[in-house]
């Protein structure tokens, strides 16, 4: 497979996202609309709508979540930019990424010099049945749904086989959901700001205040292995091991770099992409890891001529806790069989060696399939120009990573990006 | 008379639940370099060859990774599975190599942690319905 440098230089000028949650008022136009806005407010030195040239959008089933199709001229015209062409892509999970790899290509061929990348999904309209339902549509329907399987059941496939290779219990895999939701603690945007200490204090407060008897818990841990508290999901994942179901949008400005500064003093270069395809999941070599994800990795690493090594932080798609275990294998952050003790020694923690996941993750900050990997892009673009607040890593960011994952790694799209001032 | 001639069926999944519904795990294989596919290919993904044929599976294996699913999707809730009533789902892995996903069977679904991947398994067949409705899943049952 050829993996040509980029022809020309691509930055990001501008970032911006919704609150992610669940709002019945607003549709994924609506949330779109906001992060649009975000995003024009986030261009240091302004930006003319008119210069806007073309808008590629991550979406993965606006048709089902919403019975709304033909989605990308729609949100075009939502923000006022008809008559631009604009396209909706489509890879399940990876959506957004895939959109940015899209915007990233059309600039670089030339042919472009500023474009909209934007991501939105709309999830909570359905009841959890139907939503399960959607998702699946993202698996290899005649041969993996029919066994049964779901989208958490499938991760929790891969944490078996896992955990058979290696020395990792359940137990290990908390440690991923509490850093993520400290994380999101700190994030104004997250669905769930707080953590999962706060969380089960609440739960507490709330039984006394109703007069029912308190829950027992002695620590978070006890919280955890709670039945009623954290049910089983799909062994062994249980409800804390998931993403959840989210509404929420977000939008990036993508322009070519040498008219980077016309926009901003600060902008953030793309200076890698890489992007692979792989069979079902019961048709690959290996289950312990994503094939698709190491090879874009790889070709992302090779195209910046950068290592895993020079990467501060990134922001990878914990879609289950299992899956921030394996990506942070995958993307050579950590050798196989040792991303769960990673986690466990606070390597990944924000203030760790290699934090991971400083927005919350899709666990904390929520998971609108089609925007998470633009929103991913939306915390590296925060920590890199030191705009993180509250959640701000204690080093200085030159170099970050993110990593959306569609499936169960059916499609996989890397990007890194660069700080050079 | 007329002829009856014996045609290949194409390789497609209706065939492959055709053939679920006769009693049968059916493979694709390449006749140009050998290599077997489960689920079938019309084209071989390692040499590109459109030259394949059926080939039916030992239907012998062993786990390569399972779940034990509570929160079920729509079709499964129908046939009574969900919170109250756990099942397993488990991608198996055939004595020929190929890998396929498929429901467990001869496992105790409520602990699962006595389930271990590497348990040897043989192929089963859950059928549900009747007549036109009749629709076959394909299973492992453990030995």
């Amino acid at each position: 497979m050829t993996n040509r440098p980029l022809p020309r230089g691509v930055a990001i000028v501008g970032a911006g996202m919704s609150k992610f949650g669940a709002f019945p008022d607003k549709n994924g136009r609506d949330l779109f609309v906001e992060a649009y806005k975000e995003m024009r407010r986030s261009v240091d030195k302004g930006i003319d709508p008119s210069a806007i040239e073309s808008f590629y959008l991550g979406n993965f089933s606006s048709d089902l979540f919403e019975h709304q199709g033909h989605t990308a001229p729609l949100l075009a015209d939502a923000v006022g930019l008809t008559p631009i062409p604009a396209a909706r892509v489509e890879n399940a999970c990876a959506s957004g990424a895939t959109a940015l790899r899209q915007g990233v290509m059309a600039i670089a061929s030339g042919m472009v010099d500023v474009v909209l990348v934007g991501g939105a999904e709309k999830m909570t309209n359905l009841p959890t049945s139907d939503v399960t339902d959607t998702l699946a549509t993202a698996a290899d329907v005649p041969f993996e749904i029919a066994a049964g399987f779901t989208f958490p059941g499938f991760y929790a496939a891969i944490a078996t086989a896992y955990m058979a290779r290696y020395e990792m219990k359940p137990e290990h895999l908390m440690n991923v959901a509490i850093k993520n939701h400290d994380n999101g603690a700190l994030n104004p945007n997250a669905q769930f700001g707080v953590s999962i200490q706060k969380w089960m204090e609440g739960r507490i407060a709330s039984a006394i205040t109703k007069g029912k008897p308190a829950p027992t818990w002695g620590d978070i841990w006890d919280f955890l292995h709670d039945d009623s508290a954290n049910p089983m999901i799909a062994w062994p994942l249980r409800l804390f091991d998931c993403s959840p179901i989210t509404d929420g949008a977000a939008a990036l400005l993508l322009v070519a770099e040498e008219r980077a500064k016309d926009f901003t003093d600060h902008p953030i270069h793309i200076i890698g992409s890489g992007q692979a395809s792989d069979a079902a999941l019961h048709d690959r070599a290996v289950l312990t890891s994503l094939s698709a994800a190491k090879l874009a990795a790889s070709q992302a690493y090779e195209m910046a001529g950068v290592s895993a090594n020079d990467i501060r932080i990134a922001e990878v798609h914990d879609c289950f806790t299992i899956a921030e275990v394996v990506a942070s294998e995958d993307i050579g952050f950590f050798a196989p069989g040792e991303g769960f003790k990673a986690a466990e020694d606070g390597m990944t923690a924000r203030t760790g060696a290699k934090p991971i996941n400083t927005s919350g993750g899709l666990k904390a900050k929520g998971h609108p399939v089609g925007a998470s990997g633009v929103a991913q892009v939306f915390e590296i673009w925060k920590q890199m120009r030191g705009e993180a607040g509250e959640r701000q890593v204690p080093v200085d960011v030159p170099l970050a990573m993110t990593h959306n994952v569609g499936a169960t790694g059916s499609s996989c799209v890397v990007h890194i990006y660069e700080r050079r001032n | 008379m007329t002829e009856i001639t014996e045609t290949v069926r194409p390789f497609t999944a209706a065939s492959y639940n055709q053939y679920l519904a006769e009693g049968k795990l059916m493979a694709s294989r390449c006749t140009d370099c050998g290599t077997l596919h489960l689920p079938p290919r019309a084209i071989c993904p390692k040499c590109h060859s459109e030259n394949l044929e059926w080939t039916e599976t030992s239907g012998v294996g062993k786990l390569a990774g399972f779940t034990v699913v509570s929160i079920a999707p729509t079709f499964m809730i129908e046939q009574g599975y969900g919170r109250g009533n756990p099942y397993v789902s488990g991608i198996v892995e055939l004595e020929e190599g190929v890998k396929i996903s498929a429901r467990i069977t001869g496992v105790d679904a409520t602990k699962p942690q006595e389930i271990k991947v590497g348990t040897p398994l043989t192929v089963d067949f859950i059928t549900v319905g009747e007549g036109e409705k009749a629709k076959t899943y394909l299973a492992f049952k453990a030995v």
